[in-house]
């Protein structure tokens, strides 16, 4: 037994017993932020709430959701939307969340990619981070499943059909992820969990990877300088809050974040309040019909940039080019060669690149959602997709030509 | 701080692109546009629609002789809607004749080859005029299913037109039918009267043969749920399929979409077997505002609960900067 002196505080009683302090120096007064950022660097706790929105909506939409394909879509479009007190609340908080959760991922990511935040020592950053945005899609996949809506169904048909690998014709496959030959109740009850518990489960792990991946190599900031952290604390902790290069995560740095919060929470609520369909697709307001295959299926904006890439190549090279896409972000820390750690716009050729791919997603995301009967719009979808893949090739290169500043 | 504004200013204007294309501009392209008719019934839409067929026959020169005589029987059907329109009806003469169609058109109605006769109880408030006359003259050819009956069977309501062989007495009947005025029609007898006979709505725990009783015996529910059974067997064996349930039909389908199919499910459902029902727009508003109530009943709490939140928010953020401005005091 370790020996204790009697506390006169409750703090001092916790610190006795949990290093409460300790914690609360390492974590939040002594985890330093470089000063030079902007408000692209909140996004990473918008998105820490906007999950903590997830969870516990989710949590209060769990109570009266019923996981069996004859139960699930009056639970959801009735019972918790006309009987549950404020359940359409929760309900359209999860469904605006779960969308918003996507643009803010993707702001983030391109924040990333801009500022060169995967380079020298923040691979893990990425990689992780990366990691997340595919757990994400995920969850968001088997969420949608569940309202067992006509896209639920046929979006579930259409994503597990991939598992076939075109002419591999792996139908086994398909019918063992599915647990029935076409998607029913073993497969609702399987998506249930997945959404509710390991996929969940497998985000908060990530989460805590990726917070501390941070760690060591520290955040990044606006003009990819090195910083000497421990000379700029030291300056800080002596009272210079003026020449010191950082600043402590909280409450200096949080300040910033909460006031950024506020004005997300803003858009996010009017939202909720006034603008929820365009989370909520009309055609999951008619029940899963087998029978009846709606005129479009389409998958929710944040897939339809991968969507475009699968589809107007023939069934083997869009199932290859869509397994390649979903996976390329993964390697940019080793494709970028170049060592500088700068803004884009610092970068020559790279800054163009960057441009370039973010319009080419959106082209591919907008192509993805429009009708590929249309000659001029799968064309369009085509050459984005091709240029999506030829601005991957080039990137090892043009980033090998840059030269170091 | 005039940096942080630029940089916002670049991510809306993606955010808002990003938006457009998948919404506004996505939905624009993936639809096809259906011009509404404000509610008047005057067989535009049928005649083009007709024409269009004809169109279409001719190129491929298959069965143009058939879809020339449509085109003509439709033309000179809405003429002649519109001459027996412009007469002057008599609602004294017209009671008489509206006798003849209480014999079905009754309280406690039974399915009759497919479909319940519908209560004209409020028939004057909720549907137009010249939707009546041509409904009277040929019933078919009014909701604009006339495909439906070309060679085989005939509209349940096919006889009609046998009781009411002269104009003068159309027009007077309709001239009853509009003056009938019992009461303040509810948006649930709307409903009731124009879709509830084929669609059931389960959130508000109606079927096809009206409000679902409640039963102290389960014996009783059961022999109910029955009744329900056969009723929907007879609906779907006249229209092919059984008529989706309205329960939330607000929400899966768009405003512009429900109001031009009501107006005339032909337009955007090409042969479909769904009649016009010929709604006023006093009728129509009626049946939306109900299908509003049970499809999206959360709809005034929004409202209410709304702007108080966003309200929040906002003193929240403006709080929150007073507080930003205070932390990072002396950082510059």
């Amino acid at each position: 037994m370790a020996h204790f002196e009697k506390a006169n505080s409750l703090n001092e009683w916790m610190d006795q017993r949990l290093a409460v302090n300790t914690i609360k120096r390492v974590m939040q007064t002594e985890y330093w932020i470089p000063k030079d950022i902007n408000f692209l660097w909140a996004m990473g706790m918008v998105l820490a709430a906007t999950f903590g929105i997830l969870l516990v909506s989710g949590i209060f939409l769990l109570m009266y959701y019923k996981p069996d394909v004859n139960l699930a879509f009056d639970s959801v479009n009735y019972t918790i939307m006309s009987e549950v007190g404020f359940g359409w609340l929760w309900r359209h908080v999860h469904g605006v969340a779960a969308s918003l959760v996507f643009l803010i991922i993707y702001i983030h990511m391109f924040t990333g990619i801009y500022y060169g935040s995967y380079k020298k020592g923040r691979e893990l950053i990425w990689l992780s981070g990366m990691l997340l945005f595919v757990t994400f899609s995920a969850e968001a996949f088997s969420g949608y499943m569940l309202p067992w809506g006509q896209m639920s169904y046929w979006a579930g048909m259409v994503i597990t059909n991939l598992f076939s690998g075109g002419s591999l014709e792996a139908y086994a496959l398909v019918e063992w992820i599915r647990g029935d030959y076409v998607p029913g109740d073993a497969f609702l009850t399987r998506f249930f969990m997945l959404h509710v518990l390991l996929l969940p489960l497998a985000i908060i792990g990530l989460i805590v990877l990726h917070f501390g991946t941070l760690r060591l190599p520290h955040v990044n900031n606006q003009e990819g300088a090195e910083i000497d952290f421990e000379e700029a604390a030291e300056l800080y902790k002596n009272g210079n809050h003026k020449d010191s290069k950082v600043i402590p995560f909280s409450p200096v740095f949080l300040s910033k974040d909460i006031f950024v919060m506020g004005v997300y929470f803003i858009l996010f609520f009017y939202l909720v309040f006034y603008h929820f369909e365009f989370a909520m697709d009309p055609v999951n307001f008619d029940p899963a019909d087998g029978l009846k295959t709606p005129a479009h299926i389409y998958p929710e904006w944040y897939f339809l940039w991968s969507y475009e890439i699968l589809r107007p190549f023939s069934k083997d090279l869009g199932l290859v080019a869509f397994g390649i896409a979903q996976v390329i972000f993964l390697a940019l820390p080793f494709l970028d060669r170049s060592p500088n750690v700068a803004p884009a716009s610092r970068r020559g050729l790279f800054h163009y690149w960057f441009w370039l791919m973010l319009i080419d997603m959106l082209v591919l995301t907008f192509m993805g959602k429009l009708p590929p009967t249309d000659a001029l719009f799968a064309n369009i979808g085509l050459v984005a997709a091709l240029l999506f893949f030829a601005l991957w090739i080039a990137l090892p290169i043009i980033t090998k030509l840059e030269k170091k500043l | 701080m005039n940096k942080e504004l630029k940089i916002f200013g670049v991510v809306a204007f993606f955010t808002l692109f990003l938006y457009w294309g998948v919404e506004p501009y996505a939905h624009s392209q993936m639809h096809k546009h259906v011009e509404g008719h404000n509610f008047v019934y005057d067989g535009t839409a049928d005649i083009e629609e007709a024409e269009a067929k004809l169109a279409i026959a001719k190129e491929s020169g298959v069965k143009v002789e058939k879809a020339e005589a449509t085109a003509k029987a439709k033309k000179e059907f809405w003429a002649s809607v519109a001459k027996i329109s412009k007469l002057k009806g008599d609602p004294v003469a017209g009671e008489a004749g509206f006798a003849m169609c209480s014999g079905c058109h009754m309280d406690g109605a039974m399915n009759m080859g497919g479909v319940t006769p519908p209560s004209l109880e409020h028939a004057g408030s909720l549907y137009d005029k010249n939707y009546l006359i041509a409904l009277v003259k040929n019933p078919a050819m009014a909701s604009n299913v006339d495909h439906k009956y070309a060679d085989t069977a005939m509209h349940p309501m096919g006889s009609v037109s046998s009781m009411f062989p002269d104009d003068q007495q159309i027009a007077d009947v309709v001239a009853f039918l509009k003056a009938k005025k019992s009461g303040e029609l509810t948006t649930k007898e709307a409903f009731t009267d124009a879709c509830g006979r084929c669609h059931a709505m389960r959130y508000a725990k109606t079927s096809q043969l009206g409000d679902t009783p409640k039963f102290k015996y389960k014996k009783d529910e059961l022999k109910y749920q029955v009744k329900i059974l056969e009723e929907q067997d007879l609906v779907k064996a006249y229209m092919g399929k059984l008529p989706p349930d309205l329960s939330i039909i607000i929400r899966a389908r768009g405003e512009h979409f429900l109001e031009t199919f009501v107006e005339n499910p032909q337009s955007q459902l090409a042969g479909t077997p769904m009649p016009r029902t010929g709604l006023s727009e006093e009728g129509y508003e009626k049946v939306k505002e109900y299908l509003t109530e049970i499809g999206d009943p959360s709809k005034p709490h929004r409202e209410a609960i709304g702007p108080w939140v966003i309200l929040f928010f906002i003193i929240f953020t403006g709080l929150a900067f007073l507080w930003k401005k205070e932390k990072w005091k002396g950082h510059h």
